[in-house]
């Protein structure tokens, strides 16, 4: 890791960006660019490890313990390594009652593994979230930015080889 | 036709960009409040409309908005919760991804009332992608000249920031979410101060929902009377309801204040009736924190009169027999649905979203998940009942904020409404832990 840590750092895409960010906020709030930044690190990383929280709050001025301390509290910040591919499927009610425990069940099958694991391949990882904010629409998962919406066991076996190309 | 404020053209090819929006009467509320309005006539427009905070809590906006304090030389934020995340609820995702100039729209004329030079855009960090389609929608405005320096010639400076959240429902509290904005853990304050006196890096603020927001610029160019007009009573104008579940047409509707639950179930032009072959048990009307109800109380009232779509009426009975308009989260249930699960599944979620700040709901949720689990796998007895309607009460009321209510309600509730259904998972184990069970005694269904 540590070789790594050494060359944590933004793309100079990504640098750029997190400047034009950090000056959205008032003289002096600079903190308020915390999630942002943590957004745009694990949009890089994949995760978020501790040599980029230290990263991080080095870009902020701010103290690495009051990253750490953010970062642990949000759900959407992985703090291990993830697959390229992290599937977060909804486990609320809404969900439930539209069949998504057995959808979800399928998922684990076709992919081997259960919540909180990545395949052997590294491609997929599996975390079990919180209402996303689409009952209507469930059962739902989301990969990355996108949703997949009115899930069926034929659709998940579509998506699923779809990204294993 | 009723009468739509909020959804009027969302099915119009392009009316996210700004040339469909404009085309479709979009900004005109800009232009006649930053040109022949002045904030106070604005403020003054909303309290007269009687729009209540459509995030769940149903408080006057125009009387949050009366509150903000404005100290000399100090400045003063607007900030929209788009942190939706109460189980039930998707209609903000749905306004903002489809029409998400309304919102821009309405957080100038609600700035420009409330005298806010840079005001926020919380949305939930799941929704990333409404992120950025909301960015899109403020550099297409700002283009247009309807932000940024000096909007319109009228001497009015206006910044939109879109900040995204962390994943965390307790940032929809609104001081969770403005120490969120704040670059940290989404602990709620302790109140007073009130956020309209201290808010945001301390200064004066008002927080509102998306939907509520959206309101503003129909307000503006209508009049408040005209929205009041709308409804009945106090429930005035019209309501996002984001339905899900057992119906033959999920999805969100915005509906007048005052049609019948019934007609909200049933009509085809909402939700079209339970899915075919199948009968109404129960519905949990305004999101999973409200008291969830069993089919002939969700429908009728207890003197025999038909409940309605309204603030009032739904909580007419208290919670012994009504629940509560909340959010508009309408989560129907047929016969199929086992209760105690369902509702197990909404207390691992409160277990999961508790900010752990105050013990009773630290704590009391976490109990709350691990009895219910028990009893859902036929390893409950007949104590754990009592136990969680004992847990549910020293929640209730002993909290910082309403996350502890939230979460205390919906097992009340539920034990309150189909205690049946508790005793026979322990009573009948063997047969209440085969997958998909549902019990099997009497039920009203509908």
């Amino acid at each position: 890791m540590s070789n790594i840590a050494e060359k944590i750092a933004f793309t100079p895409e990504r640098f750029a960006k997190a400047q034009e960010i950090i000056a959205r906020y008032p003289e002096g709030k600079q903190k308020s660019a915390l999630l942002p930044l943590l957004h745009l690190a694990q949009e890089q990383y994949g995760w978020v490890s501790e040599e980029v929280m230290d990263y991080v709050a080095g870009l902020l001025n701010i103290l690495p313990i009051e990253v750490y301390e953010v970062a642990t509290f949000y759900t959407m910040f992985h703090l291990e390594p993830v697959g390229n591919h992290v599937i977060e499927y909804c486990r609320t009610g809404p969900c439930c009652l539209m069949g998504g425990e057995d959808v979800y069940t399928h998922l684990k099958q076709k992919l081997g593994i259960d919540t909180g694991e990545t395949t052997s391949d590294g491609k997929f990882t599996l975390k079990e979230v919180e209402c996303l904010a689409a009952c209507g629409w469930g059962p739902v998962f989301q990969i990355r930015e996108k949703y997949y919406m009115n899930l069926t066991n034929q659709k998940v076996d579509e998506i699923i080889e779809e990204l294993s190309k | 036709m009723a009468v739509k404020i909020l959804t009027e053209h969302i099915n119009e090819p392009g009316i996210n960009t700004f040339e469909v929006y404009r085309k479709k009467g979009g900004y005109t509320a800009v232009e006649k409040a930053l040109k022949k309005m002045t904030p106070e006539e604005i403020v003054e427009e909303v309290k007269k409309s009687g729009v209540r905070g459509r995030g769940g809590a149903g408080f006057p906006m125009g009387m949050k908005w009366s509150f903000l304090a404005k100290p000399e030389g100090v400045p003063r934020y607007l900030v929209c919760n788009a942190d939706e995340s109460e189980p039930g609820t998707f209609k903000d995702h749905y306004l903002m991804r489809e029409i998400p100039h309304l919102l821009i729209e309405g957080m100038i004329v609600s700035s420009y009332a409330l005298g806010a030079n840079k005001s926020f855009i919380y949305v939930r960090g799941e929704l990333m992608y409404v992120v950025k389609i909301l960015e899109k929608a403020i550099e297409e405005a700002k283009a247009a000249g309807f932000l940024g320096k000096n909007i319109l010639g009228s001497g009015y400076d206006l910044e939109l920031v879109v900040q995204p959240g962390g994943g965390a429902y307790i940032c929809g509290e609104e001081t969770a979410l403005l120490e969120s904005l704040e670059g940290k853990r989404g602990n709620p304050r302790n109140k007073p101060p009130f956020p309209a006196v201290k808010g945001l890096y301390q200064s004066p603020t008002v927080v509102n929902n998306v939907e509520s927001i959206s309101n503003t610029p129909w307000i503006v160019n209508n009049g408040g009377e005209a929205y009041a007009a709308l409804g009945v009573g106090r429930s005035t104008g019209t309501k996002l309801i984001s339905a899900s579940g057992h119906i033959n047409k999920p999805g969100v509707y915005e509906i007048p204040l005052g049609i019948s639950v019934e007609d909200f179930i049933y009509a085809d032009e909402w939700c079209g009736g339970i899915r075919p072959g199948h009968h109404l048990k129960a519905v949990v009307a305004g999101g999973s924190s409200v008291p969830i109800l069993p089919a002939n109380l969700i429908l009728n009232l207890t003197n025999g009169d038909k409940r309605l779509m309204t603030y009032e009426s739904l909580s007419d009975g208290g919670f012994a027999t009504g629940t509560m308009l909340g959010s508009g989260g309408f989560i129907v249930m047929d016969e199929t649905t086992c209760i105690v699960r369902n509702t197990w599944t909404f207390a691992r979620f409160y277990h999961h979203e508790s900010c752990g700040q105050c013990s009773p709901c630290r704590e009391g949720t976490g109990w709350m998940d691990k009895v219910l689990e028990r009893i859902e796998n036929g390893k409950g007895n007949m104590r754990d009942i009592d136990l969680l309607v004992d847990v549910a009460k020293k929640i209730e009321g002993n909290t910082i904020c309403p996350l502890g209510d939230a979460a205390a309600w919906p097992v009340a509730a539920a034990i309150r409404h189909f205690r049946d259904e508790f005793e026979w998972h322990v009573t009948h184990p063997h047969e209440a832990t085969k997958p998909g069970a549902v019990y099997p005694g009497a039920m009203e269904l509908v």
